[in-house]
Parts: C-alpha cells; sequence; structure tokens
C-alpha cells in the first residue's frame, strides 16, 4: 500500500486541495474511521456499563474491544493497563496530579528533556511548586539531541521521575528512550514517555520500552479529537488515588466515603467517550493494515526528500538533526529574515498548510535562542508533490519579501 | 486570502523593515510591554507625554512583518496627538480590524494605517495587527488609573 492509495481515503484533502503539513497538530481522519463512528451512533449508542439492557452491553463491548486494541497496538500486558482520557494533556497531568502530588517529596528531583511540549512539562513545574521538589533538565546539543553524557550527569539519585518526549514535536529528533528509561530505573526514578509525536509514527512497545506511564492523543493518528491514552504500569495505577471523582469510578458510595471501582475505571470519571475509543480502535485497525512498518518506511521517504529540497535553498535554516535515523515526522526551518507567521501566511496562499509558532515548546526555543519556527509534518497521506508545493510556496515567498530582504 | 500582494504591499513592507520608529526613548514618560504568546510577538512600547500631548513615542521588540508594520504606522499615526484624539484613533483602528463600518471621514483620520484593512480578511493574522494598538490603549488608560 503506497501513500497515494492512502490518500485517496481522506476527502478533506481532496476536497480543500491542499498540501497538508501539520500533521504533527493534527492529523486527518479517512473514510473508515468516519464511517465507524457513524456506525457506532447508527448501530450501538447508549451509556456503556449502566444499561441492563443490550444496546448499552454493546456500547460497552465496542469501547472494550477498543481498549484491547490499544493495548495490541503498544504490546501493553493487559487491557487494564490503557486508561481512555481526552488527550496527551490529560494523560499527562493525571500522572502528575495523581502519581506526582502523593509520591514526590521536598528535596526530589524531577528531571525532564527541554524538548518536552508544555504538557509533560507545565505539569510537573506545578508538582515542583506544590511539594518543593526541583526541576532540572537534559539540554540538547547543536544537533538537537540528548547526549549520553548529558544524560548520565542529569539522572542521578535523588531524581524520582523522569519525563522524556520520545519525538521532538520541535526537532523530529527521536530520544534514546529505551536508555533513558534504564537509567532512570537505575536510580530509582520513574519514567513518563511523552508518545504523541512517536505512536502515530513508529512502532511503540511499551514492554520493550519498560516505560512506567506512557502518553499519546488519539487525533495525531487519525482518530477523532477527543480521546487519549494513559499506559501505566499495574503496580502503579493500582496505588494512585483517582484523578477524578463521579460516575462509574466508583465501588460503593456512603454517605461519607467511597470505594473505588478497579483500573482502569478508576480512571474513568464520568460518561465515557465511547465514540472516540471506537474512533480510536477504527484508527488502529488502519494503521495495522497500513502496517507500521510501512507507515515508517512511507515518512522515512518523504523525510529524506524533504531535507535534500529544503537543504538545497539557501534563504532556508533547517533545525534538528541531519541523521535521518535520528528524525521523525517533523522537521522545523525559517526562511531567513522572514518572520514564520508571514511564511505560513504566504504558505496558505498557495494552500499549503504548515504550523508556526512556538509549537508549545518555550523552552525549547528559548534555549535555542528562537522566538519561532516554520514546521512541516508528515504522515501516510502525504506525497512528494505535497514536498514540491512546499517548496515552490518557499521561493514565492522569498520572492514577496525578496526586495526587504 | 486569495491575493497575498494586498497584504504585503510596500507601505506594510516598508514600515516592516524602518527602523525610525524602532528604539528605545531616555525617561520616558511610562511604558506598556504587548505580547502575543501564541505566535511571540512581542513590543514594548515607550511614551514622552508632554501635558496630554504625547511628545515622544518609540517601540523595541521582534514579530512578525506584520505586527512590526503596524506598531511603526501606529506611531507615526498618534506622535504628536492629545490622549483622546489617540484613544478615538486606536478605537477606530480596531473597528476597521473588526470588519465595522466606518465612514470615508474617519477612514481619512486613520491614514497610513488603512494599509493595514486588508488583514481584516485575514483571521488568522488579525492579532498581529492589533497588537500595538491593544498595547498603547492599556498604556494610555493604565496612566489615568495611576492618577486616579
Amino acid at each position: 500500500m503506497t501513500n497515494y492509495d492512502i490518500r485517496k481515503d481522506f476527502k478533506i484533502i481532496e476536497n480543500n486541495k491542499i498540501a497538508y503539513l501539520d500533521s504533527g497538530a493534527t492529523t486527518q481522519k479517512p473514510t473508515q474511521v468516519i464511517d465507524a463512528i457513524r456506525h457506532y451512533y447508527e448501530s450501538d449508542n447508549a451509556n456503556p456499563h449502566r444499561g441492563a439492557y443490550k444496546l448499552s452491553i454493546k456500547a460497552t463491548e465496542v469501547y472494550d474491544e477498543a481498549r484491547e486494541k490499544v493495548q495490541k497496538f503498544i504490546n501493553a500486558k493487559k487491557p487494564e493497563n490503557v486508561v481512555f482520557t481526552r488527550n496527551a494533556t490529560e494523560s499527562l497531568n493525571l500522572i502528575a496530579y495523581s502519581y506526582g502530588l502523593n509520591n514526590i517529596k521536598e528535596g526530589d528531583k524531577i528531571v525532564l528533556s527541554i524538548m518536552e511540549h508544555h504538557s509533560n512539562l507545565v505539569p510537573w513545574q506545578n508538582v515542583c511548586k506544590k511539594t518543593g521538589a526541583t526541576l532540572e533538565y537534559m539540554y540538547v546539543n547543536s544537533e538537537g539531541t540528548l547526549d549520553e553524557e548529558e544524560i548520565n550527569k542529569k539522572i542521578v539519585p535523588g531524581v524520582k521521575i523522569v519525563g522524556i518526549t520520545q519525538v521532538s514535536n520541535v526537532l523530529g529528533t527521536i530520544n534514546p528512550v529505551k536508555e533513558i528509561v534504564k537509567k532512570a530505573h537505575e536510580v530509582g526514578a520513574i519514567a513518563v514517555v511523552d508518545a504523541s509525536q512517536s505512536a502515530p509514527h513508529i512502532k511503540v512497545d511499551v514492554q520493550d520500552l519498560d516505560a512506567d506511564f506512557l502518553a499519546f492523543s488519539g487525533h495525531k493518528m487519525l482518530s477523532p479529537l477527543g480521546i487519549g491514552v494513559l499506559y501505566g504500569k499495574e503496580n502503579l495505577l493500582e496505588k494512585m488515588p483517582p484523578f477524578l471523582f463521579g460516575g462509574d469510578m466508583i465501588e460503593y458510595v456512603y454517605e461519607q466515603d467511597t470505594t473505588y471501582a478497579p483500573v482502569p475505571t478508576k480512571f474513568e470519571a464520568g460518561t465515557q467517550n465511547v465514540e472516540g475509543a471506537v474512533g480510536l480502535g477504527a484508527a488502529i485497525d488502519y494503521l495495522n493494515n497500513v502496517k507500521m512498518e510501512n507507515v515508517e518506511k512511507i515518512e522515512k521517504e518523504l523525510m529524506k526528500y524533504a531535507m535534500d529540497e529544503l537543504s538545497k535553498l539557501d534563504f532556508v535554516t533547517i533545525y534538528g538533526p541531519r541523521d535521518l535515523s535520528k528524525h521523525a515526522g517533523v522537521i522545523s526551518f525559517n526562511v531567513n529574515k522572514v518572520h514564520p507567521h508571514d511564511v505560513a501566511s504566504i504558505l496558505d496562499s498557495e494552500n499549503v498548510c504548515i504550523r508556526s509558532g512556538n509549537h508549545c515548546a518555550q523552552p525549547l526555543l528559548r534555549y535555542m535562542g528562537l522566538d519561532s519556527t516554520c514546521r512541516a509534518s508528515f504522515y501516510i497521506y502525504n506525497t512528494k508533490e505535497d514536498v514540491d508545493r512546499l517548496i515552490d510556496a518557499l521561493y514565492k515567498t522569498k520572492k514577496t519579501f525578496e526586495k526587504w530582504m | 486570502m486569495d491575493n497575498i500582494n494586498d497584504i504585503y504591499t510596500d507601505v506594510i513592507m516598508e514600515h516592516s523593515t524602518a527602523t525610525y520608529n524602532k528604539h528605545k526613548i531616555e525617561n520616558p514618560t511610562t511604558s506598556e510591554h504587548g505580547h502575543n504568546p501564541s505566535c511571540g510577538d512581542d513590543i514594548t512600547i515607550e511614551v514622552i507625554m508632554d501635558h496630554n500631548k504625547i511628545k515622544d513615542l518609540a517601540f523595541t521588540g521582534h514579530g512578525c512583518a506584520i505586527s512590526q508594520a503596524s506598531t511603526s504606522i501606529m506611531i507615526d499615526l498618534l506622535k504628536g496627538k492629545t490622549k483622546q484624539e489617540a484613544i478615538e484613533l486606536i478605537q477606530l483602528f480596531l473597528k476597521m480590524i473588526k470588519r465595522e463600518k466606518l465612514t470615508d471621514e474617519e477612514l481619512e483620520k486613520l491614514e497610513e494605517a488603512t494599509a493595514l484593512k486588508n488583514i481584516s480578511n485575514m483571521p488568522a493574522r488579525v492579532k498581529c495587527a492589533e497588537l500595538a494598538w491593544y498595547t498603547m490603549e492599556k498604556l494610555l488608560t493604565k496612566n489615568d488609573e495611576s492618577k486616579e
């Protein structure tokens, strides 16, 4: 299956005649996912876990099936390791509030990479402020990667939590997560992996990584908005108190006290987002049909082509690792002397959609001495022609600004 | 926005690269910082007030061509005006950017700032054009509060 075959399933691209290069922000959805949601509402919808009638049981079943699909997709031991949330941000907040605030004490250290998205950074700042723990960062080298020396220098005894993104949403850097998790465990820390930019693009195996927690959003991998995943090791999830309280997360409720439902229901208060779970399940089916090896292959070819073509432009500066084995999904660049927002507007006038700004990673950009960058990000429906349209639009940007550069 | 050349006009490009309004002022009466967190546009406006008049006005900072041009054009327009005149012009400008109808007479008052009118067709960039004007409005009304 080629990206040209895949593209036919994404009507929005054809309908808008766009070169959609912002999948790092959110992906488009294939007909199969949209159909699955429609089918759910036309055939299976009711409130799950609550009704004694057939339809409610059906809704419960499809919700549980989706959980099993996620379990297999990330190779978790049991479906109970998978908690459905709204998105990666909520997953990471759940860990910070429920695990962080209850296990971190004054004098403890939390270590993050400087590449973290605000969603795996601000919650930990809050934990540090509330507990008196200190926050430290692993900084990138000039290539935008983490040196082993830096990792070993920062992950030392006293560190209790290590937060690491598997792929940087700004630089596209693939981090050595397995080694970082191992190092974290050696010093007695737990590792929180942000897989938002990796799970859609490369095979993620939570057991191989030995991650304690791992979070990602469905909408960055062909699913509808509003469904996310938190993976957690069983012994950790069991001991953690609930994050949100209310309906369905309970066992017995008395006037003054409550016992809670087992994991993962304990963490899924309120009526569950079955539509989202069904959509995520359909997205996983779609990706399994394409095969993750093939996803990686399509993207690698696109990234190589984009890197080669962008490198030819002497008015463009590229950020992040040039070594494609360390680079996935996204590519950041700037048009010299033109602000990224102006670039994005001119590209938009050519129906080329890219992201411009600080990509919710202000500490990284500040560390690199940048205010903002342009970012193109790819997915399985992109083609070389999309990259060509990007390059042509960049020439147009240069032409518009040339007189004033 | 179909025709990008209606946005990146000569007036806007000239102002976005011009530096004559972009500097610090010695002993300003007051200053105000403006920031668009999502895109990183970041400006500081400094002013010297002489009685009720804007005697000197300048800015420092960085941002996209639209925000830089809009700031420079605003400074040209407001320098020498009284506080009340400045506030009135700011409100006219913001009305224009919000696609509210202005009379020919009102548009005339905005002078070169009408070059930014087409930004109103480009929702993604409206904030860039507004930043300086909102910051200036805050600066002028902040002065009010401190006197009270």
